[in-house]
């Protein structure tokens, strides 16, 4: 299978297909670990993990370890997590304070801002030897609006150039709060035995709400029924899809749910009415009715290519994933909240959380069951395409699949180094139509 | 950092050994034998029976097992009624993790009555659950810390909270069985 062909493209034809030995065979595995993880801007942390100085983090982004800590000067600081001398780990706790940091190997140590101010026995060296060059090593890194990226690549563009459209949806996060907003302490740290981009494709695909979450969908409707309310269960709620630009793309739709920043759910019970009106007129007070609207009564699903997503449903998680081989990911989510929500509103919005996200939730086992499904459907043989054509035909809807054939296309052209053309569907905005749309293949697939 | 003790639970070694604790500790073991018994039969409806009306069901993050569900992200945090729901998710065919329902043995060992107030006991357990299903095994271990309440002079659990070792659920992808 060529490479350049893994994505058959032809919306003039109404098809979309992407070849299954893009989810499962190694050396295509091998091509994305340089082509786009090396070179994309990667989802690192969020500032307020780290809020005070010496407050640090520790990651593996992309197989690498990596550490950031907030410095003396309360700048953020971002390392790879190797000691200059022999490579160490220096930093061996997921989280802490520390005044400096000090390798377990020879004991050379390095303050917040990585310079290496401590060597036992230095006069061991000789004139080659300069202190000032053997400090910690940085990637680049850079943030939006307290999401922290990190790129291993100095020719990828600035952070907010490869950011795209999505910023405006990063926006939409950030304004919640005008103090901000927080990661809850706690993580959800699991595995998928699936490829890295079926949860991609997984996490802003509206259409397989109904189906497969059903259970979810079904508790939903029996609390709003024992509170004498009715809800709607109707997978063909009103929403868009969109591409952002750069693979980027999201999906937003009506909440058929209760969304704990301000849309209120019978299952928040009646006295939660009157502060949820207050925070909308707050928020409305604020940014306008439309876009005040939008942050209480839309729910969305952003993914910011190749593997971060902000799913801002029930509640807000941040979810990054990082592939461990062709058929496997470790995958990590945190909560985000504003930073000013306390008692029953922060209470209500960690309980809307649990009822569909986490591994222990009521929605998110079966995410994981389904993709572990579809990795071991792909090796049956038989269907060699996966089909990704929905709505190809009409104005993309929040249940149709054009934010996921935006990420596909962005990584065919990253993987062969194609150029990357925003192919013209219906209802892209007119900058994004190519100036010529590639003319048919002789062939279409078969299936 | 330092390593410190886990401080967030009584040390007592158990109670003194009167015929009175001796017979509370026997009901504490069988309560719990018979917990783990029931989630093994996937006999859920009785295992509900086992909790009083007010009960709750905890289960922390990996990275955080001291997380307290009013201010943290935990895996769990259920009411009854959640208890309830869980149950009958799980009862049907649209838990997909656990349709079919997986193989599992719990053992529950090292229990120890750590305190009795009145009506109420506390008791802390080791806990080991092997899961088969799918062609793959998996196990969840870790500690119950519940408490316990003398109902029409039955001894009832009114909150469990399990608290796993494991640093993530990368062996597992989620926690789909009631642990």
């Amino acid at each position: 299978m060529d490479v350049d062909k893994l994505v058959y493209d032809h919306p003039e034809l109404g098809k979309f297909k992407v070849h299954r030995s893009a989810v499962g065979a190694p050396e295509i595995y091998e091509l994305e670990r340089r082509r786009i993880f090396d070179r994309c801007w990667l989802y690192l942390g969020h500032e307020s993990e780290v809020p005070e100085p010496g407050d640090y983090a520790r990651r593996v982004v992309a197989e690498r370890p990596l550490f950031f800590v907030r410095n003396r000067d309360r700048q953020l600081r971002v390392f790879h997590n190797a000691c200059p001398h022999r490579g160490a780990l220096v930093c061996r706790s997921d989280r802490g304070n520390a005044q400096v940091f000090k390798c377990f190997y020879h004991s050379w140590t390095f303050d917040l801002s990585g310079a290496l101010v401590g060597v036992p026995d230095i006069d061991g060296y000789g004139t080659g030897f300069h202190r000032e060059e053997m400090g910690l090593r940085s990637p680049r890194f850079d943030s939006y609006r307290g999401f922290v990226f990190v790129c291993f690549d100095h020719g990828t563009e600035p952070l907010r150039d490869y950011l795209a459209g999505a910023t405006e949806y990063l926006d939409l996060v950030a304004d919640q709060d005008a103090g901000g907003m927080r990661v809850i302490p706690g993580s959800n740290r699991y595995s998928i035995k699936a490829n890295w981009k079926l949860l991609a494709e997984n996490s802003i695909d509206g259409y397989h709400l109904p189906a497969l979450h059903r259970s979810f969908v079904e508790y939903l409707a029996g609390i709003a029924k024992a509170a004498g309310r009715s809800v709607t269960t109707d997978g063909n709620r009103r929403g868009v899809g969109r591409s952002l630009g750069n693979g980027h793309g999201v999906m937003e739709n009506d909440a058929v749910y209760g969304r704990p920043i301000a849309l209120w759910h019978p299952s928040y019970g009646e006295e939660a009415r009157a502060e949820i009106r207050t925070t909308r007129d707050r928020l409305i007070a604020r940014h306008g009715l439309d876009k005040a609207l939008r942050i209480c009564e839309k729910s969305r699903n952003l993914l910011i290519f190749p593997n971060l997503i902000i799913a801002d449903i029930m509640a807000l998680t941040i979810r990054v994933f990082q592939p461990t081989g062709p058929a496997g990911m470790e995958v990590t989510a945190w909560e985000l909240a504003p930073a000013g929500e306390v008692g029953i509103r922060l209470r209500r919005r960690l309980d809307s959380f649990l009822t569909f996200l986490g591994p222990g939730g009521f929605a998110t086992p079966d995410d994981v069951e389904v993709l572990e499904s579809c990795q071991q459907g792909c090796r049956s043989g038989g269907v060699e395409w996966m089909d990704l054509s929905r709505g190809l035909h009409r104005e993309p809807r929040g249940t149709d699949e054009l934010q996921m054939r935006s990420f596909w296309r962005r990584w065919q052209s990253l993987l062969a180094g194609t150029p990357h053309v925003e192919q013209y569907e219906r209802g892209l905005p007119p900058d994004a139509v190519p100036k010529a749309i590639p003319p048919p293949a002789p062939t279409a697939p078969a299936d | 950092m330092a390593n410190t003790p886990i401080r967030d639970r009584p040390v007592a070694a158990g109670l003194p050994a009167t015929a009175d604790s001796l017979l509370l500790q026997h009901e504490v073991e069988q309560l719990l034998y018979l917990e783990a018994r029931l989630l093994d039969d996937w006999n859920l409806d009785a295992w509900l029976r086992l909790y009083t009306p007010d009960a709750s069901y905890v289960v922390p993050t990996t990275d955080l097992p001291e997380g307290d569900p009013r201010c943290d992200l935990v895996f769990i945090d259920d009411d009854r009624d959640r208890m309830e729901a869980r149950v009958r998710r799980l009862q049907g065919r649209h838990a997909h993790r656990e349709y079919p329902w997986s193989r599992t043995r719990h053992f529950v060992s090292n229990i120890v009555v750590t305190a009795v107030d009145g009506d109420e006991v506390e008791a802390t357990a080791a806990v080991a659950v092997w899961r088969f299903r799918a062609g793959e095994s998996a196990g969840y271990v870790g500690r119950y810390d519940v408490r316990l309440r003398r109902v029409e002079g039955r001894l009832r659990l009114c909150g469990k909270r399990a608290i796993l070792d494991h640093e993530t659920l990368s062996d597992h992808g989620a926690l789909s069985i009631i642990f």
